[in-house]
């Protein structure tokens, strides 16, 4: 075996690998950039070498740099992660050349699978099933109704330079597909200034699903199930899960035998993953085969007791496959949620910075937290906004998901925005729990973006024994104050008030823990909770739950289940003085450009005084790398301009005041 | 005998009536409680007891003769907060709009009175219109007695305004002679001067919010500490201050139950410090790690934020923590800064409070801004206040600190119990690059020459030893252990005795 692999990677997949390899008592070398120069993947491998600036094109996508890190420290294999310079042949000749191999697949399998066309001609030629459609352009209506006929309806027509929705028309029959090209020609070149238009089949409630396949070097090739990876944003996988809710076994057979025949095809030697549009009739199409270790691979590893970096070190060095067909057994549910730095109620934005508080979950059999950062941390803006990977377990799709919950309410983080709250209200919804998701799930429930979780009566009832058990111990810890002249003698008559309702409640200590009466309802409590901590563990009623508990300057602010609440305890008499207080009404801040996340001013393109239209740019931000173009919503004239070319704001910070 | 019991009850409820349902109505329909109610909400329930209810005006002219209502516009009385005794005035604005006579003046300074006597603080919750214009020359002298009460008990009892409404002309003197004042957003204003008055005299247009407002005062003025949405929250962070304060200057803080660990270590604070010197980091984040359960009460958030004071508690007891916020300004002393800093550091040192200091400060902020303002003298304000205070003194350099703003951060000249130093700690004169220009001068312009001194001058003095080599630093500490030395050094430094000569008080610069 191999005595030392470089980790051409960051963040949580280098970490990751770099377990793998401490179990195989393999040695292990981290490269890093300027940005990286503490992070958890420096810390743990036995070696580091720093690889040049933040940026990525500058050190963990440089080859030779990469290559030089091996040399200078001995290693004798690379293994690439994901993304950087995973799926990139030159790279792989270059190692050849080096004589350190590259534990991933070979060059040939990278370049005809990294082509979108020649890898889809390439299955088919394999007896993969692809979407079918024209590769020709389409030249006219009549054109269309020929094709779109051959393929069958309904049909997708697209433009070419095609995305974000624009230039793509769905067609029923020929009148629609007559229609659809003229409208998908005519945005195609307002859009995009290229009226190059194609035709491909159109997948009903499509769903992402794709075949994990493991090959070697001596020609074998295995399939180790499914991953259904539907639970998308913009393309962007959120929620992945394995086996999936929808395939059954035969289709899960034919899926599995057909990418093991297309791996064969391109003589695959590692762990592999080839990826499938399924439609409502389970019909599969291929979509790309991605020749890398994917970041949802733990899932498999979960239902299938395999460690697939473990495998790929091992064909890597040439061992033959231990495992075959046969071996592999799927057996109970996994499920992953990704964890990224972004704020799920602006839209998503990227919420970079320094991590606080951090402090993810306890693993155990049933939850791993794959993850990259550690507490005091920085998210920078120079790589993907991952904080983690958190992955669970149960017997059932039921007991995955009420594990991920769980997990999700542990997961502590603070400093910078996170999208635990919405990964919660997904796996709280009755739809995902059924199982009926497609690719378009998001956008469905969410049309108008993610507004913060729905406070369930389930959520509520939580909440106020929460809130009730915290109240009662910090007025309990308070009046051991010490100079006291008497006791504060609070009755225990409370009113909770949550969601804008009031709730009678009264607080009492049983045998084992304590109870609190709201309405006419017990709740049982039994914690070991103190003032103090920030999260509020506890079995309600039965029940293990999670609650993030925040004091404010009056109230708590709980978080649990995707929902954040005000909630406030007070003596009768507080309540009934606290419904005087006025509602305060957040200040009108539509005539002021705010700055949505925190970032770079590139260029304002406003002169004050100006009179600017609806749409028209006014200035630019870069966050994440990425600039973000801000427009005027309305026309309007620019009274002050707040910011130059340069600054750093911070989120909300006003950059122009309109007239 | 039991008609006089039930006389006696009407007496009371008339009294608690104040100026009659209708103007009680009112008052909440400015979003406001009543002068009974703010305590209620202030006090523990039950705990409050009255005095001088029954007190009435003694004016006889302009018609008031007639009109005389129970306890003249002010409730006092004394009631608990946790348990522990305060005394508390409320003003009434729904009798006679709260206005101050002789007999309101007189129930002010008797809890006063009483509140001296016994150490205990005072609590006051303005809402008055002012000086009750019938009695004249009285009413003035009634706000000159309380002046002259206010400045009395100054350092001996706790004293806390809450400003719930208008405060306006004499009126505003007293809370400004008192510790803190809290603010309610949109109901409450203070100033010397109205916008009418201001308007007639200097031709400037200006709304009461603008002019006096909670914003204006914790953001612009610093007349005010803090501001608050409405009278509940305000009352219930009197309460949390409470807490935190000695019932007088003979006492020490009191114990509060903390469940939370002294040995606590805080790894992250290891990486608080960027590798890039200018690049800043939020101070807050060491204080809250740093406190008991995180928690953390500021004092003046909203005002001169290139420096923090507030009060947190290391092992159940309080201290007062001043840092310099490099997020702001880069963390220099400023007139502000200073000014906010050395009243928060004499407040500490009244009342026994131990001070922590955490310094990042890359010196005082220049300009003619500054100079023309006095810096000299207003930076001093902060230095003597360090310098004068007796009480445990524990600091710790996390990052920079350059030049006199360094001897003014509670450094070891100054007294300093604990000087701590990060290995982050950068102890020089100046920054490496602006004193290489002036040692250097000759080079400038060679840039290689330049570069090679920056970096000698740096590698000396861009490092906490060269000041731990002269026993100015006492220990170089890992951040992570940053809680855990400061909780051993406040244990070390509870019996701690030291005074100043004997003189009948300082000439700090004012």
């Amino acid at each position: 075996m191999f005595s030392k692999i470089l980790i051409a990677n960051r963040g949580e997949i280098a970490c990751r690998v770099i377990k793998t390899a401490k179990k195989m008592g393999i040695k292990t070398v981290a490269v890093y950039s300027d940005a990286d120069a503490e992070a958890l993947h420096v810390l743990m491998a036995d070696e580091k070498v720093h690889i040049g600036p933040s940026a990525a094109a500058e050190s963990y996508l440089i080859a030779d740099k990469i290559i030089d890190a091996a040399k200078q420290t001995g290693a004798e294999a690379i293994h690439p992660g994901y993304g950087f310079l995973s799926e990139n042949a030159d790279f792989c000749e270059k190692l050849q050349k080096a004589e350190i191999t590259f534990i991933g697949p070979g060059a040939k399998a990278i370049s005809v699978m990294g082509d979108k066309i020649a890898s889809k001609k390439f299955a088919d030629k394999a007896g993969v099933n692809t979407v079918p459609g024209s590769t020709e352009i389409i030249k006219d209506s009549a054109h269309a109704v020929r094709i779109s006929g051959e393929i069958g309806y309904p049909v997708m027509i697209k433009a070419s330079a095609g995305g974000g929705g624009k230039g793509m028309r769905i067609a029923y029959d020929d009148a629609e597909a007559v229609e659809g090209f003229s409208s998908a020609t005519n945005e195609a070149i307002s859009s995009f200034g290229d009226d190059r238009i194609f035709i491909e089949k159109f997948i009903e409630e499509p769903r992402h699903i794709e075949i994990q396949v493991l090959g070697d070097s001596h020609g074998n090739v295995i399939y180790l199930g499914e991953r259904e990876c539907s639970i998308q944003r913009r393309h962007q996988k959120v929620i992945e899960e394995a086996p999936s809710p929808f395939l059954d076994e035969a289709t899960r057979k034919h899926m599995g035998e057909q990418s093991v025949a297309l791996s064969k095809a391109v003589e695959y030697q590692s762990a592999g993953t080839v990826e499938f549009i399924v439609d409502k009739n389970r019909n599969f199409y291929f979509l790309e085969m991605n020749t890398r270790l994917q970041v949802e691979h733990p899932v498999t590893e979960f239902i299938t007791g395999v460690d697939l970096v473990e495998q790929m070190i091992r064909v890597a060095y040439g061992e033959k496959l231990s495992l075959s067909q046969d071996d592999i057994k799927l057996t109970g549910w996994a499920m992953e949620s990704r964890i990224y730095a972004e704020d799920p109620l602006r839209g998503f934005l990227p919420s970079i910075g320094r991590v606080i508080k951090y402090s993810p979950p306890e693993e155990d059999e049933n939850i791993r937290v794959d993850t990259g950062i550690y507490e005091g941390s920085e998210i920078s803006m120079f790589y993907d906004p991952m904080i983690a990977k958190l992955v669970t377990y149960g017997k059932t799709r039921d007991q995955a998901i009420a594990h991920m919950r769980q997990a999700l309410d542990r997961y502590y983080i603070r400093g910078l925005n996170h999208n635990i709250p919405f990964l919660a209200d997904v796996l709280n919804s009755k739809r995902f729990q059924s199982g009926n998701i497609t690719t378009n799930y998001i956008a469905e429930e969410y049309p108008d973006g993610f507004m913060g979780g729905r406070l369930t009566d389930e959520t509520r009832k939580i909440m106020m024994a929460v809130a009730q058990t915290v109240h009662s111990f910090e007025i309990g810890r308070q009046s051991h104050i010490s100079g006291r002249m008497n006791d504060a003698n609070y009755t225990d008559n409370w009113i909770i008030t949550i969601g804008g309702e009031n709730h009678a409640s009264s607080f009492y200590a049983t045998e084992d823990g304590c109870a609190v009466l709201t309405g006419d309802e017990t709740h049982t409590v039994i914690t070991d909770w103190v003032p103090g901590k920030p999260l509020f563990e506890a079995n309600v009623n039965g029940n293990e739950v999670c609650v993030e508990v925040d004091k404010l300057l009056d109230g708590y602010l709980l978080s649990h289940n995707g929902v954040t609440e005000k909630v406030y305890v007070r003596t009768p008499r507080e309540a009934e003085l606290a419904a005087y207080m006025p509602e305060k009404i957040a200040p009108d801040m539509s005539n002021f450009l705010l700055c949505p996340m925190p970032g770079l001013i590139v260029s304002i393109a406003v002169e004050e005084g100006a009179e600017v239209k609806a749409g028209q740019v006014l200035c630019v931000v870069e966050a994440m790398k990425m600039e973000n173009i801000l427009k005027a919503e309305k026309d309007a004239v620019i009274k002050i301009i707040s910011a130059k070319a340069g600054d750093s704001l911070s989120v909300d910070q006003v950059i122009i005041e309109f007239e | 005998m039991q008609e006089i019991l039930i006389r006696l009850e009407e007496k009371r409820e008339e009294a608690r009536m104040g100026g009659g349902k209708k103007r009680i109505d009112t008052q909440h329909k400015k979003g406001k409680l009543t002068a009974r109610e703010r305590l209620d909400i202030l006090l523990d329930p039950n705990s409050f007891e009255e005095y001088d209810m029954f007190m009435e005006h003694r004016c006889v002219d302009f018609g008031m003769m007639d009109q005389k209502i129970s306890g003249d516009g002010v409730v006092i009385g004394s009631g608990t907060i946790n348990g522990r005794l305060v005394y508390c005035y409320s003003q009434d604005f729904t009798v006679f709009g709260g206005s101050l006579s002789e007999t309101h003046a007189e129930k002010i300074c008797k809890i006063m009175d009483m509140a001296m006597t016994v150490g205990a603080p005072v609590i006051g919750l303005n809402d008055s219109g002012g000086a009750r214009i019938q009695e004249g020359v009285a009413a003035l002298a009634g706000y000159a007695d309380v002046f002259q009460k206010n400045i009395m008990a100054s350092g001996v009892i706790p004293q806390i305004s809450v400003i719930m409404g208008p405060c306006a002309g004499g009126a505003v003197y007293s809370p400004a002679m008192t510790d803190f004042i809290f603010m309610v957003k949109d109901s409450s204003y203070m100033f010397v001067t109205g916008p009418d008055v201001v308007k007639t005299v200097t031709n400037e247009t200006v709304t009461q919010e603008e002019l006096g407002g909670a914003i204006t005062h914790t953001t612009k003025s610093s007349v005010a500490d803090i501001a608050f949405d409405n009278d509940v929250e305000a009352l219930k962070q009197v309460r949390r201050l409470i807490d935190l304060l000695p019932a007088n200057n003979r006492e020490k803080s009191p114990d509060f139950p903390t469940f939370d660990e002294p040995n606590r270590e805080e790894m992250s604070l290891d990486t608080l410090i960027p590798d890039n010197p200018n690049k800043p980091y939020d101070m807050h984040e060491l204080i809250q790690k740093v406190a008991d359960e995180g928690d953390f009460y500021e004092i003046q958030p909203e005002y001169a934020k290139n420096i923090i004071t507030g009060f947190g508690r290391i092992e159940g007891k309080t201290v007062g923590f001043v840092a310099n916020q490099p997020m702001v300004l880069a963390g220099c002393l400023d007139i502000n800064a200073s000014r906010k800093a050395a009243r928060f550091v004499r407040f500490c040192d009244c009342f026994n409070i131990p001070i922590i200091t955490f310094v990042d400060v890359p010196g005082f902020l220049p300009g003619t801004q500054q100079e023309f303002n006095g810096i000299i003298k207003q930076g001093a304000k902060l230095l003597f206040a360090y310098g004068e205070a007796t009480v445990p003194k524990i600091t710790i350099i996390t990052r920079k600190a350059y030049g006199g703003a360094y001897d003014v951060m509670a450094s070891k000249h100054l007294r300093g119990d604990l000087n701590f130093a990060w290995p982050t700690a950068e102890i020089a004169v100046m920054g490496a690059k602006g004193a290489v220009e002036i040692i250097f001068r000759a080079d400038i312009g060679n840039e290689e020459k330049i570069a090679a001194r920056t970096k000698e001058y740096s590698d000396k003095f861009a490092n906490p030893f060269v000041a731990a080599g002269r026993g100015y630093i006492d220990d170089v500490i890992m951040p992570h252990a940053s809680r855990r030395r400061i909780a051993r050094g406040l244990r070390m430094l509870k019996n701690k005795e030291l005074s100043n000569p004997w003189k009948k008080h300082d000439n700090i610069p004012l």
